[in-house]
């Protein structure tokens, strides 16, 4: 839904209550950004820069069809298929594009495998480059100071901070994606899941886990 | 450009603070902000690496202190400034009085999916042999040009070793400043992380930074 859509409902609505409840939170606090951003859409519509229905398009894009499910998928797909991880090694870009998943910020995609001594973790220390196709917008705090800043120097901390601690005889591998090469860590396939289906495994690969933030989620209940 | 964006180690910055359960937008703005910039890349009045150029040129205060849509913003702004897409007048009151400019494309809603689903691929056809080998040990140049670079100065100077060769790519530093795309070819560099970054990293880590030919010499 767009904004000028929120906006007039809200004003429709004459909703004095809604106003109160969220006093002092985001919703206010944010107020001048929502006008200044309505003023500066409605102005480059008048000048015929943009299509307000494209925008939508956008946002939905992002929202609901491009996201982290794609990453799982890919790499469902390669815990369980020998000659598709083999593909993903030689053009993972094409074998990504397989599943349907191509486009903006991951048009020269490269995977990268976690081994037992061996861990990846990505970062953009310059900007907020990230694999969109295959892992949607990225989060606020991988644009953030404290990660660019310091995953290439500090990785085991900073992983500390997202609560993976690491042993000590492994040995991390920092991918700073300076360039158009876009990398999708692959994590390693969890103890306990031979048999599962590609659905199943999907299921447990979380965005930080191919990112490098993060490791598969394997619940105790479905080790059995 | 030595400038704040450049963050890879700096130590001034805190923790890192995931949030649980993020959402992927925290206010109906940020979405607009997103589909405004995307959209307006189609006008082809710039590209990628000028608009990371633009973002990177703002005030360091304000870079440090907004949030990254905010930071996407006004470099939008600025870039429609620079090129008289806009008047200061119009963005303060929204209120048009020209005509807009002509633009390469305006991307309608029903184009959008595919436009978005092609991306814009930076690989061309090389007309040159690499020249440098997978596995040969190279040095990075103490570079510090005021203009853009993606060479971040924790990499400037130093060793390291060819790991893989990405493609033949466009180069960002010419392509910023509209002096052509320039396209070399595209390495990855593994540094040994002591080699960055001394006794305060740990051994036996590395650091894989993809640099461009012009930013390399043999060692």
């Amino acid at each position: 839904m767009s904004d000028s859509k929120q906006h007039s409902k809200h004003h429709e609505n004459g909703d004095h209550d809604h106003d109160h409840s969220h006093a002092h939170t985001d919703h206010s606090h944010w107020s001048d950004m929502h006008l200044k951003v309505k003023t500066l859409e409605s102005l480059l519509v008048e000048k015929g820069y943009i299509d307000p229905a494209a925008l939508d398009v956008i946002v939905e894009t992002y929202e609901t069809k491009v996201g982290p499910r794609n990453g799982a998928a890919v790499v469902a797909r390669a815990w369980n298929d020998d000659a598709y991880l083999r593909r993903l090694r030689e053009n993972a870009t094409e074998a990504i594009a397989e599943l349907g998943f191509s486009g903006r910020q991951g048009e020269h995609m490269k995977i990268v495998e976690n081994t037992a001594d061996t861990h990846n973790m990505v970062v953009c220390t310059l900007c907020s480059c990230y694999p969109w196709s295959v892992l949607g917008l990225p989060p606020v705090w991988y644009k953030s100071a404290p990660y660019r800043s310091r995953a290439v120097m500090e990785p085991r901390v900073v992983l500390s901070e997202f609560g993976l601690e690491l042993p000590e005889e492994v040995r991390i591998t920092v991918w700073d994606s300076t360039a158009e090469m876009r990398y999708l860590v692959i994590p390693q396939r969890p103890d306990g899941t031979q048999g599962w289906s590609e659905e199943a495994l999907a299921e447990i690969v979380t965005r930080d886990s191919m990112i490098g933030t993060g490791l598969p989620l394997v619940r105790m209940e479905s080790k059995a | 450009m030595n400038g704040l964006h450049d963050m890879g180690g700096m130590q001034c910055h805190g923790s890192v603070e995931p949030e649980s359960n993020e959402p992927i937008f925290h206010a109906a703005w940020e979405e607009r902000a997103l589909a405004m910039t995307v959209a307006m890349g189609f006008a082809g009045k710039w590209n990628i690496d000028i608009s990371r150029f633009a973002r990177e040129s703002l005030p360091p205060d304000f870079y440090l202190s907004k949030s990254y849509y905010q930071i996407w913003l006004a470099g939008l702004q600025s870039l429609m400034l620079e090129r008289g897409m806009v008047s200061e007048k119009e963005l303060e009151t929204g209120k048009c009085e020209a005509p807009g400019l002509d633009v390469k494309r305006v991307v309608s809603a029903g184009e959008m999916p595919a436009a978005l689903a092609a991306g814009a691929p930076v690989e061309r056809e090389a007309i040159v042999e690499p020249g440098f080998a997978i596995g040969e040990d190279v040095r990075t140049l103490n570079i510090n040009p005021k203009g853009h670079t993606r060479l971040p100065r924790y990499a400037r100077g130093k060793s390291g070793r060819i790991a893989a060769i990405q493609g033949y790519h466009v180069f960002p530093d010419s392509n910023a400043h509209g002096e052509g795309e320039n396209p070399q070819w595209l390495y990855c560099v593994c540094f040994e992380a002591q080699e960055l970054f001394g006794q305060a990293a740990e051994q036996g880590n590395k650091i894989m930074v993809d640099c461009w030919g012009a930013y390399l010499e043999h060692a």
